[in-house]
Protein backbone atom coordinates (compact mmCIF):
# COMPACT_ATOMS: atom_id res chain seq x y z
CA UNK A 1 0.00 0.00 0.00
CA UNK A 2 2.94 2.34 0.28
CA UNK A 3 4.34 1.78 -3.22
CA UNK A 4 4.35 4.58 -5.78
CA UNK A 5 1.52 4.41 -8.32
CA UNK A 6 3.86 3.00 -10.99
CA UNK A 7 4.82 0.14 -8.68
CA UNK A 8 1.36 -0.96 -7.54
CA UNK A 9 0.46 -4.46 -8.73
CA UNK A 10 -3.08 -4.99 -10.08
CA UNK A 11 -4.91 -7.72 -8.21
CA UNK A 12 -3.21 -6.97 -4.89
CA UNK A 13 -5.74 -7.34 -2.07
CA UNK A 14 -5.60 -5.33 1.15
CA UNK A 15 -7.46 -6.75 4.15
CA UNK A 16 -8.94 -3.73 5.91
CA UNK A 17 -10.41 -5.56 8.91
CA UNK A 18 -13.87 -6.13 10.36
CA UNK A 19 -16.50 -4.09 12.18
CA UNK A 20 -19.46 -5.13 14.34
CA UNK A 21 -22.57 -3.02 13.67
CA UNK A 22 -24.51 -2.76 16.94
CA UNK A 23 -28.09 -1.48 17.18
CA UNK A 24 -27.12 1.67 19.15
CA UNK A 25 -24.38 2.41 16.61
CA UNK A 26 -26.78 1.97 13.65
CA UNK A 27 -29.43 4.15 15.31
CA UNK A 28 -26.93 6.90 16.21
CA UNK A 29 -25.62 7.26 12.64
CA UNK A 30 -29.08 7.08 11.08
CA UNK A 31 -30.61 9.53 13.53
CA UNK A 32 -28.08 12.10 12.39
CA UNK A 33 -28.04 11.43 8.64
CA UNK A 34 -30.58 8.86 7.42
CA UNK A 35 -33.59 8.74 9.77
CA UNK A 36 -35.73 6.31 7.77
CA UNK A 37 -37.82 4.09 10.09
CA UNK A 38 -35.98 0.86 9.20
CA UNK A 39 -32.66 2.47 10.30
CA UNK A 40 -33.78 4.06 13.60
CA UNK A 41 -36.70 2.06 15.01
CA UNK A 42 -36.51 -1.68 15.71
CA UNK A 43 -40.30 -2.11 15.79
CA UNK A 44 -40.91 -0.19 12.57
CA UNK A 45 -38.03 -2.08 10.94
CA UNK A 46 -39.71 -5.43 11.72
CA UNK A 47 -42.76 -4.28 9.76
CA UNK A 48 -40.67 -3.00 6.83
CA UNK A 49 -39.57 -4.97 3.78
CA UNK A 50 -36.15 -5.39 5.46
CA UNK A 51 -37.70 -7.28 8.39
CA UNK A 52 -35.24 -6.01 11.03
CA UNK A 53 -33.18 -2.97 12.00
CA UNK A 54 -30.47 -2.40 9.40
CA UNK A 55 -27.68 0.13 8.90
CA UNK A 56 -27.85 3.11 6.57
CA UNK A 57 -25.83 2.26 3.49
CA UNK A 58 -23.88 5.46 4.10
CA UNK A 59 -22.93 4.13 7.54
CA UNK A 60 -21.58 0.95 5.89
CA UNK A 61 -19.56 3.17 3.54
CA UNK A 62 -18.28 5.44 6.34
CA UNK A 63 -16.94 2.44 8.24
CA UNK A 64 -15.08 1.34 5.08
CA UNK A 65 -13.37 4.75 5.11
CA UNK A 66 -12.52 4.48 8.80
CA UNK A 67 -10.93 1.06 8.35
CA UNK A 68 -9.11 2.21 5.19
CA UNK A 69 -7.56 5.15 7.06
CA UNK A 70 -6.38 2.84 9.86
CA UNK A 71 -4.96 0.42 7.29
CA UNK A 72 -3.06 3.20 5.50
CA UNK A 73 -1.74 4.65 8.75
CA UNK A 74 -0.36 1.22 9.71
CA UNK A 75 1.21 0.77 6.27
CA UNK A 76 2.83 4.21 6.43
CA UNK A 77 4.21 3.54 9.91
CA UNK A 78 5.65 0.20 8.75
CA UNK A 79 7.27 1.83 5.69
CA UNK A 80 8.77 4.61 7.79
CA UNK A 81 10.12 2.10 10.30
CA UNK A 82 11.73 0.18 7.42
CA UNK A 83 13.22 3.36 5.97
CA UNK A 84 11.12 3.09 2.80
CA UNK A 85 9.61 6.05 0.92
CA UNK A 86 5.99 6.94 1.63
CA UNK A 87 4.14 8.13 -1.51
CA UNK A 88 1.51 10.81 -0.99
CA UNK A 89 -2.12 10.03 -1.68
CA UNK A 90 -5.53 11.68 -1.63
CA UNK A 91 -8.00 13.15 -1.93
CA UNK A 92 -10.54 11.20 -4.00
CA UNK A 93 -12.36 12.74 -6.98
CA UNK A 94 -15.28 10.35 -6.48
CA UNK A 95 -16.47 6.80 -7.02
CA UNK A 96 -18.65 4.64 -9.26
CA UNK A 97 -20.94 1.63 -9.00
CA UNK A 98 -21.51 1.64 -5.27
CA UNK A 99 -23.84 -1.26 -4.42
CA UNK A 100 -25.68 -2.36 -1.32
CA UNK A 101 -26.79 -5.84 -2.46
CA UNK A 102 -27.95 -7.05 0.99
CA UNK A 103 -28.85 -5.30 4.27
CA UNK A 104 -26.41 -4.91 7.17
CA UNK A 105 -28.47 -5.93 10.21
CA UNK A 106 -27.77 -5.10 13.86
CA UNK A 107 -25.27 -7.68 15.12
CA UNK A 108 -23.66 -8.27 11.72
CA UNK A 109 -19.87 -8.15 11.44
CA UNK A 110 -18.66 -6.80 8.11
CA UNK A 111 -15.21 -7.63 6.74
CA UNK A 112 -13.81 -5.12 4.24
CA UNK A 113 -11.26 -5.61 1.45
CA UNK A 114 -9.71 -3.33 -1.16
CA UNK A 115 -8.25 -4.69 -4.40
CA UNK A 116 -6.02 -2.53 -6.60
CA UNK A 117 -7.46 -2.58 -10.13
CA UNK A 118 -5.26 -0.17 -12.08
CA UNK A 119 -3.97 3.37 -12.40
CA UNK A 120 -3.49 6.15 -14.90
CA UNK A 121 -1.62 9.44 -15.17
CA UNK A 122 -3.45 12.75 -14.74
CA UNK A 123 -2.86 15.84 -16.84
CA UNK A 124 -4.12 18.11 -14.06
CA UNK A 125 -1.57 17.16 -11.42
CA UNK A 126 1.98 16.43 -12.64
CA UNK A 127 3.76 13.74 -10.65
CA UNK A 128 0.49 12.21 -9.60
CA UNK A 129 -2.04 9.80 -11.06
CA UNK A 130 -5.35 8.18 -10.21
CA UNK A 131 -5.39 4.75 -8.55
CA UNK A 132 -8.55 2.68 -8.85
CA UNK A 133 -9.61 0.11 -6.28
CA UNK A 134 -12.52 -2.31 -6.05
CA UNK A 135 -13.74 -2.30 -2.47
CA UNK A 136 -15.99 -4.87 -0.83
CA UNK A 137 -17.70 -5.71 2.45
CA UNK A 138 -18.95 -9.20 3.35
CA UNK A 139 -20.97 -10.23 6.39
CA UNK A 140 -20.18 -13.09 8.78
CA UNK A 141 -21.94 -15.53 6.43
CA UNK A 142 -19.79 -14.51 3.48
CA UNK A 143 -22.61 -12.57 1.81
CA UNK A 144 -21.56 -9.47 -0.14
CA UNK A 145 -23.28 -6.43 1.40
CA UNK A 146 -21.23 -3.54 -0.01
CA UNK A 147 -19.01 -2.79 -2.99
CA UNK A 148 -17.78 0.18 -5.00
CA UNK A 149 -15.17 1.26 -7.53
CA UNK A 150 -13.08 3.90 -5.79
CA UNK A 151 -10.49 6.30 -7.16
CA UNK A 152 -7.88 8.36 -5.37
CA UNK A 153 -4.99 10.63 -6.32
CA UNK A 154 -1.71 8.74 -5.84
CA UNK A 155 1.86 9.97 -6.16
CA UNK A 156 3.97 8.59 -9.04
CA UNK A 157 7.56 7.43 -8.75
CA UNK A 158 9.85 10.49 -9.00
CA UNK A 159 11.99 10.59 -12.18
CA UNK B 1 -50.05 6.90 4.67
CA UNK B 2 -47.04 8.34 2.81
CA UNK B 3 -47.62 11.36 0.61
CA UNK B 4 -45.40 10.26 -2.28
CA UNK B 5 -45.41 7.03 -4.25
CA UNK B 6 -43.55 5.88 -7.35
CA UNK B 7 -46.21 7.45 -9.58
CA UNK B 8 -45.51 10.93 -8.16
CA UNK B 9 -41.95 11.17 -9.54
CA UNK B 10 -42.05 12.70 -13.01
CA UNK B 11 -38.90 12.55 -15.17
CA UNK B 12 -37.60 15.99 -16.13
CA UNK B 13 -38.72 17.62 -12.88
CA UNK B 14 -36.07 19.91 -11.35
CA UNK B 15 -36.32 21.23 -7.78
CA UNK B 16 -33.95 23.02 -5.40
CA UNK B 17 -34.39 22.71 -1.63
CA UNK B 18 -32.70 22.38 1.75
CA UNK B 19 -30.47 24.57 3.90
CA UNK B 20 -27.88 22.69 5.97
CA UNK B 21 -25.20 24.69 7.74
CA UNK B 22 -22.08 22.69 8.56
CA UNK B 23 -20.50 23.65 11.87
CA UNK B 24 -16.86 23.10 12.75
CA UNK B 25 -17.86 20.77 15.59
CA UNK B 26 -19.89 18.57 13.25
CA UNK B 27 -17.18 18.48 10.58
CA UNK B 28 -14.54 17.44 13.12
CA UNK B 29 -16.84 14.92 14.84
CA UNK B 30 -17.68 13.12 11.59
CA UNK B 31 -14.05 13.04 10.48
CA UNK B 32 -12.91 11.80 13.89
CA UNK B 33 -15.39 8.92 13.76
CA UNK B 34 -15.19 7.96 10.10
CA UNK B 35 -12.38 9.65 8.16
CA UNK B 36 -9.57 10.76 10.51
CA UNK B 37 -7.20 12.19 7.88
CA UNK B 38 -5.31 15.42 8.64
CA UNK B 39 -7.05 17.36 5.80
CA UNK B 40 -10.38 16.76 7.62
CA UNK B 41 -9.14 17.35 11.18
CA UNK B 42 -6.31 19.83 11.38
CA UNK B 43 -6.22 23.34 9.86
CA UNK B 44 -2.43 23.52 9.55
CA UNK B 45 -2.10 20.12 7.88
CA UNK B 46 -5.13 20.84 5.67
CA UNK B 47 -3.51 24.07 4.38
CA UNK B 48 -0.72 21.98 2.89
CA UNK B 49 -3.06 19.42 1.29
CA UNK B 50 -4.61 19.59 -2.18
CA UNK B 51 -7.83 20.77 -0.52
CA UNK B 52 -6.06 23.98 0.55
CA UNK B 53 -7.66 24.15 3.98
CA UNK B 54 -9.87 22.26 6.38
CA UNK B 55 -12.55 20.41 4.41
CA UNK B 56 -15.29 17.93 5.22
CA UNK B 57 -14.89 14.23 4.45
CA UNK B 58 -16.55 13.46 1.13
CA UNK B 59 -18.52 10.74 2.91
CA UNK B 60 -19.82 13.45 5.23
CA UNK B 61 -21.12 15.43 2.23
CA UNK B 62 -22.86 12.25 1.02
CA UNK B 63 -24.40 11.86 4.49
CA UNK B 64 -25.60 15.48 4.51
CA UNK B 65 -27.17 14.98 1.06
CA UNK B 66 -28.99 11.93 2.48
CA UNK B 67 -30.25 14.00 5.41
CA UNK B 68 -31.45 16.85 3.19
CA UNK B 69 -33.40 14.55 0.86
CA UNK B 70 -34.74 12.55 3.82
CA UNK B 71 -36.15 15.70 5.38
CA UNK B 72 -37.45 17.06 2.09
CA UNK B 73 -39.31 14.03 0.76
CA UNK B 74 -37.98 10.55 1.55
CA UNK B 75 -39.50 10.42 5.05
CA UNK B 76 -42.87 11.39 3.55
CA UNK B 77 -42.69 8.78 0.81
CA UNK B 78 -43.13 5.05 0.27
CA UNK B 79 -39.33 4.87 0.00
CA UNK B 80 -37.83 1.38 0.25
CA UNK B 81 -34.14 2.23 0.22
CA UNK B 82 -31.61 2.39 -2.58
CA UNK B 83 -29.84 -0.50 -4.31
CA UNK B 84 -26.71 1.60 -4.75
CA UNK B 85 -25.15 4.72 -6.22
CA UNK B 86 -24.22 4.94 -9.89
CA UNK B 87 -21.65 7.68 -9.41
CA UNK B 88 -20.47 10.37 -7.00
CA UNK B 89 -18.17 13.22 -7.96
CA UNK B 90 -16.62 15.30 -5.20
CA UNK B 91 -16.24 18.56 -7.11
CA UNK B 92 -15.17 21.16 -4.53
CA UNK B 93 -14.15 21.17 -0.87
CA UNK B 94 -16.91 21.72 1.71
CA UNK B 95 -15.78 24.16 4.40
CA UNK B 96 -16.74 24.99 7.96
CA UNK B 97 -19.73 27.34 7.88
CA UNK B 98 -20.89 26.36 4.39
CA UNK B 99 -24.66 26.19 3.93
CA UNK B 100 -25.60 23.35 1.59
CA UNK B 101 -28.70 22.88 -0.54
CA UNK B 102 -29.73 20.31 -3.15
CA UNK B 103 -30.72 20.66 -6.80
CA UNK B 104 -32.60 17.52 -7.80
CA UNK B 105 -33.34 16.34 -11.33
CA UNK B 106 -35.53 13.29 -11.91
CA UNK B 107 -33.87 11.39 -14.74
CA UNK B 108 -36.02 8.30 -15.13
CA UNK B 109 -38.86 6.32 -13.52
CA UNK B 110 -39.43 2.67 -14.32
CA UNK B 111 -41.57 0.00 -12.68
CA UNK B 112 -39.75 -3.04 -11.31
CA UNK B 113 -39.69 -5.88 -13.80
CA UNK B 114 -39.91 -8.53 -11.08
CA UNK B 115 -41.99 -6.95 -8.27
CA UNK B 116 -45.22 -5.23 -9.26
CA UNK B 117 -45.52 -3.36 -5.94
CA UNK B 118 -42.53 -1.04 -6.52
CA UNK B 119 -40.55 0.98 -9.03
CA UNK B 120 -37.16 2.61 -9.46
CA UNK B 121 -36.71 6.38 -9.75
CA UNK B 122 -33.30 7.58 -10.94
CA UNK B 123 -32.13 10.98 -9.72
CA UNK B 124 -29.24 13.37 -10.22
CA UNK B 125 -28.58 15.28 -7.00
CA UNK B 126 -26.24 18.26 -7.01
CA UNK B 127 -25.17 19.59 -3.62
CA UNK B 128 -24.64 23.36 -3.85
CA UNK B 129 -22.85 25.67 -1.43
CA UNK B 130 -24.06 29.14 -0.45
CA UNK B 131 -22.43 30.58 -3.60
CA UNK B 132 -24.40 28.24 -5.82
CA UNK B 133 -21.29 26.22 -6.66
CA UNK B 134 -21.76 22.45 -6.95
CA UNK B 135 -19.64 20.61 -4.38
CA UNK B 136 -20.95 17.11 -5.08
CA UNK B 137 -22.88 15.40 -7.87
CA UNK B 138 -24.56 12.07 -7.26
CA UNK B 139 -26.58 9.84 -9.58
CA UNK B 140 -28.63 7.01 -8.11
CA UNK B 141 -31.92 5.17 -8.08
CA UNK B 142 -34.29 4.95 -5.12
CA UNK B 143 -37.01 2.30 -4.78
CA UNK B 144 -40.56 3.50 -4.06
CA UNK B 145 -43.74 1.57 -3.45
CA UNK B 146 -46.48 1.97 -6.06
CA UNK B 147 -49.73 3.63 -5.14
CA UNK B 148 -51.67 1.03 -7.07
CA UNK B 149 -49.90 -1.78 -5.25
CA UNK B 150 -49.42 -3.18 -8.72
CA UNK B 151 -52.99 -4.49 -8.97
CA UNK B 152 -53.90 -2.16 -11.83
CA UNK B 153 -50.47 -2.10 -13.42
Amino acid sequence: MTAYLDDLVPGTVAELGSYLFTAPDIIAYATAYDPQPFHIDEVAARDSHFGALCASGWHTAAIWMRLMVAHRNAAVAAAQAAGQPVPGLGPSPGFRELKWPAPVFAGDTITYRSTYVGGRATASRPGWGIARHENTGHNQNGVLVFSFQGSVFWQRRPD
Amino acid sequence: MPRLYFEDFVPGTVRTYGSYRLSRDELIAFATNYDPQPMHLDEAAAEKSLLGGLAASGWHTCAILMRIIADDFILDSAGMGAPGIDEVKWLRPVRVGDTLSVRETILEARPSKTRDDRGYVRFCFEVLNQNGEPVLEQTNSIIFGRRTGGAAA
